[in-house]
């Protein structure tokens, strides 16, 4: 057993944080460390700092622009990248579509599509969420029809993050209502610019505007959008949820979280005293630690078995349910160690000079809050147990 | 031993629940809650009417309550309906002017408010290390200083505050008028205000008064924990109901056993903390106030976020968002654990009392 990296891992390690170094704006960095929400500017940005050294589409092969990276290399990119606050990468057409086009989709598909989601051209947003379907995906009702050669689309989605910077959304819908439920569902994709699409913001509870819900009403889309077979969407969107994903665990932003955690309890005092001498919330960073050192190993354990493998397995739902409650943990620190000064509803005060906690807190609270979503989309934590208790226990 | 209200305080309990059910509804309290100056005054003054700030004082000073219970029972009802109104400034500043002796009728019956301006940005929770200070300036006293997040400051028209006077804390009058005043919403709701100090004139109410402060933290904080149970109890009482209305897989997702016990879990959680409250309430006016108010607090700390947490994890998105009464909930029970001291606060009190 050894755990450090190879001599090329280092190299690689270092060409990224020097890339980093040079290339991510501080102003975009500074945004990320803020923790309020990112423009839409800022996002396309700085997929377009890392297109120009083909980097952005860490997970596709290498013929279709991807780097080519190891999954070692994969999660050194993703670590350091936390390391200097680079904003996350938008994942719905890079690390969602992009892969399932890349294994389903036909060559005009993907010769048509990738380079747009490369370029920045699209911009694509996640249909599957229904207001009656949530963990039961399977029961989704938004319905297809073919009417020679369009489809006609009525229903609704919801939850659709970051919908409206979208001018795409790839959808599933039903397409045999009288099969078996996974039997009858299709993966088709519709241009946001349609007639009949309606999107309204969802605002959440910290006050923020990152997810929307869609309406379709007699949206018509040219048949050749399906992607795969028809009433083969299922298959499809169980590959999307299970495809490797290195970045499930979140270890990247846990360790950033953590960092912040101690510079703020150094900073804070409490009656004289640096908040870091309380014995008490000492031990809550240090119960932190613990569990993110345990973390940053269970997950490269894993990462290396689905190499080993060729895919990976259902113990990655550890990853989701552990790091989840870790990063959780840790916001929850963030805002408790500034206390009551934790309480101003972010930038109400931005005019006046009115200093709360440290600069660049102001947030805390609210990300708190927000992270509570963590545990519950992309497959809740009670599906990652029942996932877990079925595929590796066999219960 | 009884565990009944008296029919006074039950009476006044239907008729701020009925009162606030009706006339406060939480979308009401959403358009209120979160834009200065986060207080209705119409409604300020009905909820006067019924009573609830009278029962913040004793007879002899004008009221009729101003025990553990009457306090409970009125923020209890506030809880529930999530009231931003500045209530908790009345109950503290009620219970120091009745210590004192002064004369309360106008904060009893609504017209002037009050805001208990003790916690400092380095000393939110231990007032022994404020640093704010007070001297002696003409006829009267000036402070220097800076308070924090002071509960219904934004809207005050007198702040009592605390301030070191020769070495002591000391407690001074101010008007909001004389001082630098700065409100602003908070995230879960309801208005607070930065207390800016610069020679600003005070009227000296008690020197040596870290008994009165302390009283005044204790009933604070049985305010705040019962103001948790009653958000609790409707927190849970929406989650149980969700779990019986939401279909997932073809059942109520109710159905599922993990689920079952999760909420039961929460159940025991919330009758353990509404008895610490109780506990805390009928301690009020004894020797032991202090350990037990720390006691209730530290509790309420803990239960208050598994409650919050747990709502919104067993909701699943529904209650991320801002129309759902929930997440208003789940706001107000893990930010209320920053007033008065949070959870290891009290608990280094009460790991002290051990030592001594
Ligand atoms: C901020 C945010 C962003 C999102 N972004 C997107 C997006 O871009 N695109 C998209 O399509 N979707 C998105 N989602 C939707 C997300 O995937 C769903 O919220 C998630 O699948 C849960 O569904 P639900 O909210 O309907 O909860 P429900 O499925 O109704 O679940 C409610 C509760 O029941 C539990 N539960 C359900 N079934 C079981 C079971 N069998 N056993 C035990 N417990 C169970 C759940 O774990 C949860 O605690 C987003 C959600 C959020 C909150």
């Amino acid at each position: 057993m050894d755990l450090s990296f190879t001599k090329e891992e280092l190299a690689f390690r270092d060409e990224v944080r020097s890339y980093l170094a040079d290339n991510l704006p501080e102003r975009i960095s500074d945004a990320v460390r803020r923790g309020g929400e990112l423009t839409k500017e800022m996002m396309e940005e700085w997929h377009a700092i890392l297109q120009r050294k083909g980097w952005l589409a860490t997970i596709w092969p290498k013929e279709y622009g991807g780097p080519g990276w190891t999954p070692v290399q994969k999660h050194i990119f993703e670590e350091e990248c936390c390391r200097a606050y680079a904003p996350r990468i938008v994942p719905f057409g890079l690390s969602m579509l992009g892969p399932v086009l890349i294994r389903f989709g036909t060559e005009e598909q993907k010769a048509e599509i990738l380079p747009r989601i490369l370029d920045g051209t699209d911009w694509w947003c996640q249909g599957y969420s229904e207001p009656g379907a949530g963990s039961d995906l399977a029961s989704l009702k938004t319905r297809a029809v073919r009417d020679g050669d369009e489809w006609v689309i009525n229903g609704q989605k919801t939850w659709t993050t970051l919908g409206q910077h979208a001018n795409k959304i790839f959808c599933l819908c039903r397409t045999d209502p009288d099969a078996k439920q996974q039997e009858g569902i299709s993966f088709i994709l519709v241009d946001l610019d349609t007639p009949g699409i309606e999107m309204r913001p969802i605002k959440l509870i910290e006050g923020g505007h990152e997810v929307n819900e869609v309406f379709f009403t007699d949206v018509r889309v040219p048949y050749g959008n399906l992607v795969g077979e028809e009433n083969k969407g299922w298959t499809i969107a169980k590959y999307l949820l299970t495809h490797e994903r290195t970045g499930i665990a979140g270890v990247g932003f846990s360790m950033q979280s953590l960092e912040e955690v101690k510079a703020l309890a150094r900073k804070v005092k409490r009656g004289g005293k640096r908040l870091i001498d309380d014995p008490l919330f000492a031990a809550r960073i240090a119960q932190a630690e613990v569990d993110l050192e345990a973390m940053k190993i269970t997950n490269l354990r894993m990462l290396f078995r689905a190499q080993e493998m060729g895919a990976p397995g259902p113990e990655t739902s550890i990853l989701k349910i552990k790091g989840t409650v870790i990063h959780q943990e840790l916001k929850d620190l963030a805002r408790r160690a500034l206390g009551p000064v934790a309480a101003p509803f972010p930038g109400y005060l931005a005019e006046g000079n009115i200093m709360f906690g440290p600069d660049g807190t102001e947030h805390n609270a609210a990300r708190y809050f927000n992270n509570r979503k963590t545990s519950i989309f992309g497959g809740s934590n009670e599906i990652q147990r029942n996932i877990l208790s079925k595929a590796a226990l066999e219960l | 031993m009884d565990f009944n209200l008296t029919e006074d305080r039950r009476m006044l309990s239907d008729s701020l629940n009925r009162y606030l059910g009706d006339k406060y509804p939480v979308e009401h309290r959403n358009r209120v809650a979160y834009d200065l100056p986060c207080h209705d005054p119409e409604k300020w003054d009905e909820i006067a009417e019924l009573g609830a700030l009278f029962a913040l004082a004793p007879e002899e000073a004008g009221g009729f309550g101003g025990g553990g219970f009457d306090i409970s029972v009125v923020f209890e009802a506030l809880g529930r309906a999530l009231c931003p109104e500045p209530v908790l400034g009345a109950a503290m500043a009620a219970r120091i002017l009745t210590k004192l002796g002064t004369d309360q009728e106008a904060l009893l019956s609504g017209a002037t408010k009050y805001a208990v301006a003790l916690a400092e940005v380095d000393a939110p929770y231990d007032l022994s290390e404020m640093a704010c200070t007070a001297s002696a300036s003409g006829d009267g006293h000036a402070l220097s200083g800076r308070k924090t997040s002071v509960y219904g400051g934004q809207v005050a028209d007198v702040f009592i505050v605390a301030a070191m006077l020769d070495g002591a804390p000391a407690l001074f009058a101010v008007q909001a008028g004389d001082a630098e005043v700065v409100g602003y919403p908070m995230m879960d709701g309801g208005g607070a205000a930065e207390l800016l100090l610069d020679g600003t004139p005070g009227k000296l109410l008690a020197a040596d008064a870290g008994a009165i402060v302390q009283d005044a933290i204790n009933a604070g904080i049985v305010a705040l924990c019962a103001e948790a149970v009653g958000a609790m109890d409707v927190t849970h009482a929406t989650t149980v109901d969700y779990l019986k209305q939401r279909k997932q897989f073809g059942v109520p997702i109710g159905k599922f056993q993990v689920l079952q016990h999760r909420a039961v879990d929460m159940l025991t959680e919330i009758e353990q903390a509404r008895s610490i409250t109780i506990k805390a309430a009928a301690e009020l006016d004894g020797p032991d106030a202090a350990r037990f108010a720390s006691m209730a607090k530290n509790m309420i700390g803990r239960a208050a976020r598994l409650v919050a947490e747990e709502a919104i994890q067993m909701h699943g998105g529904i209650a991320m968002t801002w129309e759902y009464p929930v997440s208003h909930y789940a706001k107000r029970l893990v930010m209320l654990d920053a007033q008065l001291g949070d959870t290891d606060y009290h608990l280094s009190r009460i790991m002290a009392d051990l030592a001594a």
